[in-house]
């Protein structure tokens, strides 16, 4: 056992330096002074960002987990430092991204007596972290710190929040370093045995398919199974659709994708799913954006759910066949026992859908969102990373920026967190330096964390921030206007500033695009900047809306796949938001 | 009232870390299950506890959640016993106003239950009963003829039959 005589701000950082920490980002305080003390006294090549608002620090770590696959650490001071990330914990922890967030605290003697800026954090973070540790010794640090690492990023990954007393980070510390985990109750999954009565039943089920359809997920790219998955689909040559988070999974420009389905996926899509005989999901959670109705959802075939997690088989819809497992396991025991199904006759209806209902829009006109990021697509030839905020310019950019690679589309999913975006593609490009970083935002969303335009812009960092400015909460709005008989109200974003002069006050270029004749240019000279962070202010139209469009807690069936006749009335949703 | 047809009696088996019995409660509560009895005890090693937890809501579901109590870091496991022949006990204490005059007929209902009459004043008894929870519902009706002044349950615990642990 190796006993050092160090504080406990050394020890943690001396245990994040053990898990191949690369980033801390965060916000000081009075609490965590000596964890900031510890980072000058030890000697890690972890390296600090100091962020504008603890928001922002967590979105960031999120950014970076999505765009490397690898957990950084947030650190904030306790009480409105430590709420302050809550949003952007529960962001990750809805799209099961790792992150490890140290919360200081008071005093362990003053907790629970309402001492200067104590919130319970431990308490309030609960539903919304896999783990959570208050720690009582600063013995425990390294076992604790080991524990948070292996369970944030393990299994189904997710956040893990580590409250830590002054006393703690100040305090002696004389334990083991290389603690020992202690986690009995922890299973993974991840190396458990694959049921091979599953995996005989899926592909006994595949080999009798006539219309079979893959629907992947997220997980396949947290398990690092796309290239498995394009083999896999390529093999027995079915198709495949992806959720919105597993753009990626798949390659979107294959012959055999169809793009992404859901609530405003692709039409052709959407259809495949009420014409297949055979679903085989991998790695999704079946959410409700892409269930509509779950009593109605694909009810003509036969479903197959493979996930990691048990408690997802059978939470939204009940599968004839399941099966626990690892994505890329599952599919590596599955190949052996699967050979090519004859599809043709099925891939050329829905090759017939794909030329009968793309995703389309105007060039002419007003310019349009769709037009932008279209460009952005054609300019940087589909290798951007593109990082989105929340609205109707998020779905447009699903639609219109094609992902062909894991990892590259990267947007608050299940959360539909506003104000993810910026600071999501600030933590992208801190992990993928070398890559181009596109951050699609709405001027709603864009406002809610603008601040770290100036984190982007002390590190010089060289992503494209589109702001796509249609001067009003589009989304909503289009659901005012389709639901609620165009009665807008609370949408208006009168008093937006200058986005232009506000980037340039930070030190960041700025361009404004107007007209739908000077995209081109205007994107070009974006690309070309490369001295730092660039801002590109678009004026959109104001009032397009999204389609095709699923209304919330309707059978997929009922998709609009284009704009009702202005005298159609549109029933109110009875979906969640 | 606890009605044992609806309720069901889960075996949960944690770590003895703190936060656990939130979580679990968290869980029930998030789903809209009442959680309408706890008890919590230390298992054989100290490290770890055993829980008996009575939940009341719809059967359907009950499955998904339990995954969902499995999968807490600090749950090594989860089970359902509602529907299986393990033993279950629990003890009640029951006080009820009875003087002289009707404390001959308390005795003998108590007597049939097989219940030990742990307190007596003039005014009142006070009445330890245990047994599988039907047992104490019975009793509790026929004391119904009293005035009943307070009843405390503790709440079912159970074990399974046999070699096997619970
Ligand atoms: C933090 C937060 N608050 C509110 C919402 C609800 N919401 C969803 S989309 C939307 C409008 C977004 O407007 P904007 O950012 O301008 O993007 P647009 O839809 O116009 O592209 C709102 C208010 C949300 N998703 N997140």
């Amino acid at each position: 056992m190796e006993k050092i005589t160090m504080d406990g701000g050394q020890a943690i950082m001396k245990s994040l330096e053990a898990e191949g920490v690369e980033y801390i980002f965060g916000y000081s305080g009075g609490s965590v002074i000596p964890i900031f003390d510890a980072m000058m006294t030890t000697n890690t090549n972890i390296k600090f960002v100091l962020v504008r608002h603890e928001q922002g620090a967590a979105h960031m770590a999120d950014g970076y987990a999505r765009a490397t696959g690898k957990p950084a650490v947030v650190l904030v001071t306790s009480g409105p430092g430590a709420t302050n990330v809550i949003t952007g914990i529960m962001t990750a922890h809805m799209d099961s991204v790792p992150m490890i967030c140290l919360t200081g605290q008071s005093v362990s003697w003053m907790i629970g007596k309402d001492a200067f800026q104590e919130a319970d954090i431990f308490d309030i973070s609960m539903p919304v972290v896999k783990h959570s540790y208050l720690l009582s010794s600063p013995n425990d640090i390294p076992r604790t710190i080991r524990e948070a690492f292996h369970i944030a990023t393990t299994g189904r990954p997710g956040p893990v929040l580590i409250d830590v007393p002054k006393d703690m980070s100040a305090g002696p510390m004389t334990g083991d370093l290389h603690a020992e985990m202690d986690i009995p109750g922890y299973q993974t999954h991840e190396n458990g045995e694959i049921n091979a009565e599953h995996i005989s039943d899926i592909a006994e089920a595949l080999s009798t398919s006539k219309k079979p359809l893959f629907l992947v997920g997220h997980g396949v790219m947290i398990s690092g199974a796309q290239d498995a998955m394009r083999e896999f689909a390529e093999k027995l040559n079915v198709p495949v659709t992806t959720t919105l988070l597993g753009k990626g999974a798949f390659p979107e420009t294959h012959e055999l994708s169809l793009g992404w389905l859901g609530m405003h996926g692709s039409a052709y899509a959407n259809k495949a799913i009420c014409d297949c005989d055979l679903l085989v999901n991998i790695g999704s959670r079946f959410d409700d954006r892409i269930l509509g109705d779950p009593s109605k959802f694909c009810k003509q075939a036969k479903i197959i759910h493979v996930d990691i997690d048990p408690s997802e088989i059978g939470k939204m819809i009940q599968p004839d066949i399941h099966c626990i497992g690892d994505a890329l396991k599952v599919i590596n025991a599955l190949m052996p026992h699967v050979s090519e199904l004859n599809t043709t006759e099925w891939l050329r209806k829905l090759d017939g859908w794909k030329e009968k209902f793309p995703f389309k829009f105007k060039r002419q006109g007003e310019l349009k969102m769709q037009h932008v990021i279209d460009e952005f697509y054609k300019l940087s030839e589909g290798n951007a990373v593109v990082v989105t905020d929340v609205g109707q310019h998020q779905m447009w950019a699903g639609q219109f920026y094609k992902t062909d690679h894991a990892n590259n589309f990267l947007s608050s999913g299940g959360a539909g967190t506003m104000g993810f975006g910026l600071p999501a593609a600030i933590g992208a490009q801190f992990g993928r330096p070398d890559d181009l970083v596109i951050c699609f935002c709405g001027d709603g969303g864009f406002q809610m964390t603008l601040f770290e335009l100036a984190t982007a812009a002390i590190h010089k960092l060289p992503i494209k921030i589109v702001v796509l400015n249609n001067h009003y909460l589009g989304m909503v709005r289009q659901w005012q206007e389709l639901f609620y008989e165009d009665r807008t109200h609370g949408v208006d974003l009168e008093g937006n500033p200058d986005f232009v002069k506000l980037a340039e006050s930070y030190g960041i270029k700025g361009f404004n695009l107007r007209r739908s004749g000077d995209v081109r240019r205007i994107i070009n000279a974006a690309l070309d900047y490369n001295e730092g962070p660039c801002l590109i202010n678009c004026e959109c139209e104001k009032t397009d809306n999204v389609f095709p469009m699923i209304p919330a807690g309707k059978p997929i069936e009922d998709m609009l796949i284009e704009a009702p006749k202005p005298h159609v009335k549109l029933e109110k949703p009875t979906g969640s938001t | 009232m606890i009605n044992s047809k609806t309720t069901h009696t889960l075996s949960v088996y944690v770590s003895n870390k703190p936060g656990v019995l939130a979580r679990i409660a968290q869980t029930f509560s998030r789903r809209g299950y009442n959680v309408e009895s706890l008890v919590v005890s230390p298992a054989i090693d100290g490290n770890f506890s055993r829980m008996t937890i009575g939940v009341s809501g719809a059967t359907e579901g009950l499955d998904q959640i339990i995954k969902q109590v499995s999968k807490l870091i600090d749950v090594l496991h989860c089970s359902d016993h509602t529907f299986d022949d393990a033993v279950t006990k629990e003890m009640g204490l029951v006080k009820i106003a009875v003087g002289s005059e009707g404390r001959g007929e308390a005795l003998q209902i108590a007597e049939h239950f097989g219940c030990k009459a742990v307190d007596l004043t003039e005014k009142s008894i006070m009445l330890q009963v245990v047994g599988d929870p039907d047992k104490i519902d019975a009793l509790m009706g026929m004391l119904q003829k009293f005035k009943i002044i307070e009843i405390v349950r503790t709440g079912k615990v159970v074990m399974s039959r046999g070699i096997e642990t619970t």
